[in-house]
């Protein structure tokens, strides 16, 4: 355990308590795929590169893609073209 | 919820809250004790220093061939489980397309009769002139995107002309897929695999998806040859590997001969099974970005 893996373990632990507490959930997305991205290597350092390989393709890549694709579909982010609705409180994470 | 007063409801979310955090808290506690009990690093009851390790180590590159040796025990040693991995995967799909797939407009009988119904009511008092069937035309009216929040719409304007993008695809989508099917070949000399190679080349085709439509990549991978390309592979790897149901522990010689470590054509069905898998895995991460975006694959 050098001086390395323990500021990057700090790191994961802040990650992990930041996206559940905070507010836009555009921001939630981007924070968990660091989060991931430090887990990648934090395997590399652990010896073990076929697990950095595939969390680096399946958690910061297509996870957080799918992310995006989910809250476009509940309309969380809106496009700029589309017509401005009026303030919906239902829409979870609207004050992007 | 609809029975309490406001002043009840504020109580009841704090005590929801409060709850929650001593159970999380609870719960943490409880694993980290656990982990304590745990045989340390260097003990003798350590799980990777029993017999079934040491035969691994030992005798894992005569007898598997793989010099990637963590392939060679996914694919060889616990090749049963591999399957039961890649069976989740198949599942996972048909569950998603069972939830977001949209039927198709000109025969789906209940979208018919909806838009008839619609088209009555909405002639009398909006100017919406446009059916909802017809997708390319750009609609102008606030009804339009209204409808669109039925969850199984499709959306209607997925093309983007953007300049950047479209450039920058064309330059990476070809490196990616190469790299993608690079790491599956070399599933069992180097780190990677059927998995990540799959993931890699899976994101390659939801990048060339975005940048150039989906029409685009409908000519390569529509809901036909994507299915028929799972089923075969899952196929495969089934009369491959799944005589462990009936010799249980027993070890059956697939024929193919294990040929010498570090070449490319080695280690007996290790690639065969790394490229059946990698196919599931680069269809399903393309068939969920797909069935997000437009409800059909």
């Amino acid at each position: 355990m050098n001086i390395l893996m323990m500021i990057l373990l700090t790191v994961l632990i802040v990650c992990a308590v930041v996206v559940s507490f905070i507010k836009s959930l555009t921001a939630s997305v981007i924070v968990f795929g660091s989060f991931s991205l430090v887990v990648a290597v934090i395997w590399m350092l652990l010896e073990s590169p076929d697990l950095a390989i595939t969390e680096a393709a399946v958690g910061a890549g297509v996870t957080g893609l799918l992310f995006y694709a989910t809250l476009k579909k509940i309309g969380s982010i809106k496009d700029d073209d589309e017509p401005k609705e009026s303030d919906d409180p239902e829409t979870p994470g609207n004050d992007l | 919820m609809a029975d309490f007063n406001p002043k009840e409801k504020k109580i009841l979310y704090r005590a929801f809250r409060i709850t929650a955090a001593i159970l999380i808290v609870m719960l943490a506690a409880a694993l980290i004790f656990c982990m304590f009990d745990l045989p340390g690093l260097f003990s003798p009851d350590h799980p990777g220093e029993n017999i079934v390790a040491e035969r691994y180590i030992e005798s894992g590159i005569e007898e598997t061939g793989a010099v990637n040796f963590v392939a060679g025990m996914i694919l060889d040693y616990r090749a049963f489980d591999t399957f039961g991995e890649s069976n989740v995967l198949f599942a996972a799909t048909i569950c998603v397309m069972v939830l977001l797939l949209v039927q198709d407009q000109n025969k789906s009988r209940a979208h018919r009769k909806r838009s008839k119904k619609n088209g009555s009511v909405n002639s009398d008092q909006t100017t919406v002139s446009e059916s909802q069937t017809q997708s390319e035309q750009l609609p102008e009216s606030k009804a339009y995107y209204e409808d669109l929040r039925d969850e199984r719409e499709i959306e209607p304007r997925l093309i983007k002309n953007d300049v950047i993008l479209k450039t920058i695809a064309k330059f990476a989508v070809p490196f990616i897929l190469m790299f993608g099917v690079y790491v599956i070949l070399n599933g069992h000399l180097s780190p990677g695999g059927g998995f990540s190679g799959g993931a890699i080349v899976g994101s390659g085709f939801i990048l060339a998806s975005v940048a150039f439509g989906f029409d685009k990549m409908e000519r390569f991978l529509n809901r036909k040859s994507a299915g028929i390309i799972t089923f075969v592979s899952l196929l495969v790897y089934c009369l491959a590997k799944s005589y462990s149901f009936f010799t249980g522990a027993n070890h059956l010689e697939s024929g193919i001969p294990l040929g010498t470590p570090g070449a490319i054509l080695s280690s007996g069905l290790i690639l065969i099974l790394n490229i059946c898998v990698g196919f599931v895995v680069a269809c399903t991460m393309y068939s969920f970005f797909s069935l997000m975006r437009r409800g059909k694959i």
